[in-house]
This record gives structure tokens, C-alpha cells and sequence, in this order.
């Protein structure tokens, strides 16, 4: 076993909101304490609803957003305590692929600008390096050299994902956050995005950090696989534990409400009631408590702790109280 | 009686370079209480074959075809005044994007009062009580207050829930849902679904449903049609569909989806779908299949019989396999 490239431990990120003129400030727990460790050439899955904080945690990971409180390590160095060049270093060991590759290309730059800038910005590399490196990076995507010179608005929505982690392979990264890389690419080339992302993978020995919603898409390409609900994580566990025996009930709503290509399977479906609370005022106890079908008093009052065996974690007082039995 | 009766639909579009045939002689029927749903990749022209039908295409769009009746009224012929009523009463549609479908001046209120007052002339206090049970149906939650909300106030499931209450407002025979629960999470997406279905069980409406997430598709739909570059390439009852495709577009979409592989590597369907400028002479889809032979270039195919889905192809698939012996019906000779 190699030592991870990224661990977080007790993460943090709060914002203060203004809530109008006479109201006091708010703070929103946008992620609200999370540890997980991630090794190279292995991927960690983050699964939630919108405005569960998994984009938060991503712009925390990309070093975008500074973390309030606890501690992230990326390749052995601690984020929150250094600054300056090693910062900057530390920068271009992580890099980010967006959702929208409509969006996240510059439309007035050539892709070869576009693919050029990290190594201009980023590193004194001579010019006809930084073309042959470009080029190079083209090819391996997939793309032909010819599509160097085109704009964005030439290519098609794999192309661009395509051209998009090509320029974020550019300055050579340990960790690639992906933030629903395929979720905006139609079926046929949504799989040959992913089979592009798994041979980067061993190629580059790559880490990845995949932020999705698309449940079936994370079996596929997944080790490891974080749920995470208002900020906090309900369960972490490796991909077969978690497809096999989810132990968190909103992990089972999950996986029930995911649409499967089989008509001839019949499955209960959990269908939760109501949307994500405010972050605001999160219910008391534990935050899912308002929407889970097996809730009892004792979730309505205490936070239940993230606990489990090695491999299976789980923010449940059920899951704990089915986990020892005898005990409850 | 079928609902909606559509026989080699055709949708060209005049642009600055010649026509673009973005919807190729489609055929499709819907029955009440029936689910069809229209799968495919985006410039597959399914929602531009739904758009001809509500009407609602620009002036720049010529639609041809042999039928295309609602309720055994002629569509192609009809009034604009006719379809005024039509439309929005007997026929209604969920646009694809809730965010931007609803109109942000006007409250939710008012917006479904809108189609009650038009085609049902109910009065202000009518319109109220209506609205406040059509908000009920669609689950969300006091929904005497959101009434007075605006668009930007609502989330996006909520926003979608909204303008499916005004879909059904006039309970209408036929709803065309565009992507309702793209947009959406998943456990919001399967309480919208699961919506649609009852509001089909409760009022007999048929349900035509565009998506091309081929899960949804699975789980909701009763029939699906196939659509591929605007042309239709296969039809087929939906257990038959998945357990046997017969067009290899639709065995090798089948393939491409992450829960359906069996290895690390998915099957992915090379190149992308053609547009304007790289229509190839025979099979569309024949620069992009795996079985396709000499003749699946220069000759465009005709579709099967109903037995092999009317797959649009030579060599229809069956059990995986091509069948070369097989003369398409229809084909001369």
C-alpha cells in the first residue's frame, strides 16, 4: 500500500451570508467536517444532491476555496499551512475538469492557446516545447494535431470534454478533481469519455476525485465511493460494499430512485418526500432525520458519528445499532 | 381509438445553406393510457418532431406528412384559431428546462391561472381553488403561499413541479413531457416520474415522453422509439427493446451504458452522429456501425417489419447477430 496523495482530516468550509439589512449574518455549513484519503491511480467517487457540499469539496481539493477549519494534505504537504511558492507548486498537482465543456473553454482562444496557457503561466518552458507538448497531450486524448489551430465552437460536446482534460492534464497533476465530467454527453460518447478517463488513469498514474450524481456511471469507474448529504458524509465505503449493502437509508433512497436499463426487473423504490433542507437551519439530530422512512426519536435529538468497520462507514444510529447487534 | 396518429412526419429547416431535414419521416402512435417514449442523442430531432406537433415550430420549418391527426383532427390543415384551443387544453407539454420556461415577471399563480382562464373560463376565485388543488397534486408542499412565488424563488424540482401543474391544468388527453426530470437529482427525478405515471393511471392521458436516458426509459415507458440523426430506426415494445435490439444503433446505445458492461472498458460506438455537412449517401448510421457491409453505404435502407421493431437497416439484428439473409419488407424485389 502506497501513502495517499490526498487526505483530508475534519474538513471545514462555512461562508457568512448577509441575510438582509437588520437580520445578523448567517453561516451556512457548506461542508461540515470530512476525512477521507485517496491513494494514486485510484478513484473516490463523491455522490449527493445539489447542495449536498460536494462542489464545495471539490473547490476546497482545487485549492479555489481555503478550507475554515481542518487539516488537507496534497502529496504530504498540509494546504492550510503553506503559502507563497509552495503554494503555487502545490497548485498544479490538482486540477480540475468542469461539467460543462460548453462553458469552460475560452471561445476566442485556439485550443492550442488554450492548452499552451497552464505551461506559460505556470512554468518557463521555451515556446517550441510548449507547442510539442501541446501537441502531444492532442494525441493522446484522441485528437488530431489539425484540431489545434480550430476554436471551440468547431468541436462537439465529447471533443471539448475531451480538449478540457487535455489542458488539465497539462501541467502534469497527481490529482484530477472531476466535477460530472459526462453528465452533459449522450450516452455513445459518454462511454468513450470514460474509457479515455480510465486509460489516463494508468497512463499518468492519476487520482481521481469524480463528483457525481449519475449512480450507474460511478459503479463503473469508481474504487471508493463517498455519499454525502447537507455537507456531511452519510456513508464511505469501497464500491462493491456500497452497491451490495448500503447501510445509510438515504444511500438505499439513492440507489432505489436511480433509473436501471432492465424493464423486466421489478425493485421497490424508495421515493423520499420533500427536497435538501436549508443549510441555514439544519434539522436538529441527524440531518436526514426529516426525510427518512426508518427515523426514530433518538435521530431527532443526537448527530449520529461517522462509525464503522474498515472500508464501511456509515453516519447512522440504525446502521450502528444493526452493525452490533445486542448493543442497542 | 389511437390519440395522436403520426405517419412520415418530416420537419426541413430553410437555413442560410439549403434545407436541413431535422426530423425524417417519423411514424408513431399513442393511445390513452399509453407510455411511448422517444429516446435518442441530441440532434436526433426528437424534440423537433414533438414541437411540430404542438405547433409551436418556428416559420423557418416546413412539416410534411401522410397523417398527422389528434383525436381524428387533421393537425396539418388546422386553423391557428382551432389549434389555439387545442393546445394547451387537449394537448399539453413539459419544456425541457423549468428554469427557463417560466415566464419571471408573473407569479406562479398567475401563471397557471393563465391556461384556466384561456380554456376553461373559470373565475378569479375558481382559478384559486384550482390552483391550490393542481399544486396539491404535484406535491408541493403549502401550497398557498407558493402561489404568491416567483419563479426565481423556487428550486428546480420545484420549478418543474410547477410547470407540470400547468401541464395537466386542463387535464388534457395527451401530455408530451421534453425531458422533464433531466435537469433534476435523482431522488427528485423519481418523484417526478413516479407523478407522471400516476396523473396517466388517474385522468387516462397518454404520455409521450422524450428523454434519452435509457434507465427512464426502462422503468417508465411502454413502448419506445429509437431515433437516430432525425431518422426513426427502431420501434418495439420495451421488455422486447432491451432483451433484443434489433438496429445495432440500438444494441450498441445498449452496450455503451455503464451498468450493462461486464468489463472495465465500455463498448463505445466511435465517431459522432452526422449534421448538416457529412450525410453520408446510404445507412446514416453506417459510418459508425460495426456491421455495416458495401451495401449499407451506397443504398439507404427501408424499415423491417413490425416483428424485427422496423428496424431501419439491412442486416437487422437478431439475437446479436446480423441477419444477411433477410430482405427488408418493402424492398424491392
Amino acid at each position: 500500500m502506497t501513502a495517499p496523495i490526498l487526505e483530508a482530516h475534519d474538513l471545514v468550509k462555512n461562508y457568512v451570508v448577509s441575510r438582509g439589512m437588520f437580520a445578523p449574518p448567517g453561516t451556512v455549513k457548506a461542508v461540515a467536517g470530512i476525512s477521507f484519503s485517496l491513494e494514486e491511480r485510484k478513484t473516490l467517487a463523491v455522490v449527493g444532491e445539489s447542495g449536498s457540499g460536494k462542489s464545495t469539496l471539490a473547490r476546497m481539493l482545487t485549492l479555489i476555496e481555503h478550507p475554515s477549519a481542518g487539516s488537507l494534505s496534497i502529496a504530504g504537504k498540509d494546504v492550510t499551512r503553506v503559502d507563497g511558492a509552495e503554494l503555487k507548486a502545490l497548485r498544479s498537482t490538482v486540477q480540475m475538469v468542469f461539467q460543462n465543456p460548453y462553458g469552460s473553454l475560452n471561445p476566442r482562444q485556439t485550443i492550442r492557446k488554450t492548452l499552451e496557457e497552464p505551461l506559460l503561466v505556470n512554468t518557463d518552458m521555451p515556446a517550441a516545447k510548449r507547442r510539442a507538448e501541446a501537441e502531444d497531450m492532442l494525441a493522446r486524448v484522441g485528437l488530431r494535431p489539425e484540431h489545434a489551430d480550430r476554436y471551440p465552437h468547431m468541436f462537439s460536446g465529447g471533443q471539448r470534454q475531451r480538449i478540457a482534460i487535455a489542458r488539465a492534464l497539462m501541467l502534469r497533476p497527481k490529482i484530477i478533481v472531476l466535477d460530472e465530467p459526462v453528465s452533459a454527453l449522450d450516452v455513445s460518447v459518454r462511454a468513450q469519455v470514460l474509457n479515455l478517463l480510465a486509460d489516463l488513469q494508468q497512463e499518468f498514474a492519476l487520482a481521481y476525485v469524480f463528483v457525481s450524481h449519475d449512480l450507474s456511471v460511478v459503479r463503473h469507474i469508481a474504487d471508493e465511493v463517498m455519499v454525502m448529504y447537507l455537507g456531511g458524509v452519510a456513508e464511505h465505503a469501497t464500491k462493491e460494499a456500497i452497491f451490495a449493502e448500503p447501510r445509510h437509508p438515504y444511500t438505499r433512497a439513492l440507489l432505489s430512485a436511480t433509473p436501471m436499463a432492465d424493464p423486466g426487473r421489478k425493485k421497490e423504490r424508495i421515493v423520499l418526500s420533500g427536497e435538501l433542507p436549508s443549510p441555514f437551519d439544519p434539522p436538529s439530530g441527524c440531518v436526514f432525520h426529516p426525510r427518512c422512512p426508518i427515523a426514530f426519536d433518538r435521530c431527532r435529538v443526537e448527530k449520529p458519528v461517522v462509525t464503522g468497520t474498515a472500508g464501511h462507514l456509515a453516519a447512522c444510529h440504525a446502521a450502528e445499532a444493526a452493525a452490533m447487534p445486542g448493543a442497542a | 381509438m389511437n390519440l395522436l396518429e403520426i405517419e412520415n412526419l418530416s420537419v426541413d429547416f430553410e437555413t442560410r445553406s439549403g434545407l436541413f431535414r431535422a426530423v425524417d419521416r417519423v411514424s408513431l402512435t399513442v393511445a390513452p393510457r399509453e407510455i411511448v417514449s422517444i429516446v435518442g442523442e441530441s440532434g436526433s430531432g426528437k424534440s423537433v418532431a414533438m414541437l411540430a406537433v404542438m405547433g409551436l415550430l418556428p416559420k423557418t420549418a416546413r412539416i410534411t406528412a401522410d397523417r398527422l391527426t389528434f383525436g381524428g383532427e387533421n393537425l396539418l390543415g388546422i386553423t391557428p384559431a382551432a389549434r389555439r384551443k387545442l393546445i394547451g387544453k387537449d394537448i399539453a407539454m413539459i419544456f425541457q428546462e423549468p428554469m427557463s420556461s417560466l415566464n419571471p415577471c408573473f407569479t406562479v399563480g398567475f401563471q397557471i391561472g393563465e391556461a384556466l382562464q384561456t380554456h376553461l373560463g373559470l373565475g378569479r376565485a375558481a382559478r384559486h381553488t384550482r390552483s391550490i388543488e393542481l399544486l396539491e397534486q404535484v406535491g408541493i408542499p403549502e401550497p398557498e403561499t407558493r402561489l404568491r412565488a416567483f419563479p426565481h424563488q423556487l428550486s428546480g424540482g420545484m420549478s418543474q413541479r410547477v410547470m407540470i401543474a400547468m401541464a395537466i391544468a386542463c387535464s388534457p388527453k395527451l401530455l408530451i413531457a421534453d425531458e422533464p426530470s433531466t435537469a433534476l437529482d435523482v431522488t427528485i427525478q423519481a418523484q417526478i416520474l413516479d407523478l407522471l405515471v400516476r396523473l396517466r393511471d388517474e385522468k387516462d392521458m397518454g404520455l409521450v415522453l422524450i428523454t434519452h436516458d435509457m434507465g427512464v426509459v426502462a422503468e417508465t415507458a411502454e413502448r419506445v422509439v429509437v431515433q437516430y440523426a432525425g431518422q426513426q430506426v427502431e420501434l418495439a415494445e420495451t421488455v422486447d427493446l432491451f432483451r433484443d435490439p434489433h438496429h445495432p444503433y440500438t444494441a450498441a446505445l445498449l452496450a455503451a451504458l455503464p451498468e450493462r458492461a461486464t468489463e472495465k472498458r465500455l463498448p463505445s460506438i466511435p465517431g459522432v452522429v452526422p449534421g448538416q455537412w457529412d450525410r453520408p449517401v446510404g445507412c446514416l448510421f453506417s459510418p459508425r456501425c460495426g456491421f455495416a457491409v458495401d451495401r449499407c453505404r451506397r443504398e439507404a435502407p427501408k424499415p423491417c417489419g413490425p416483428d424485427l421493431g422496423r428496424a431501419l437497416c439491412h442486416f437487422p439484428l437478431v439475437g446479436g447477430e446480423p441477419r444477411r439473409d433477410l430482405e427488408p419488407a418493402g424492398a424491392a424485389r
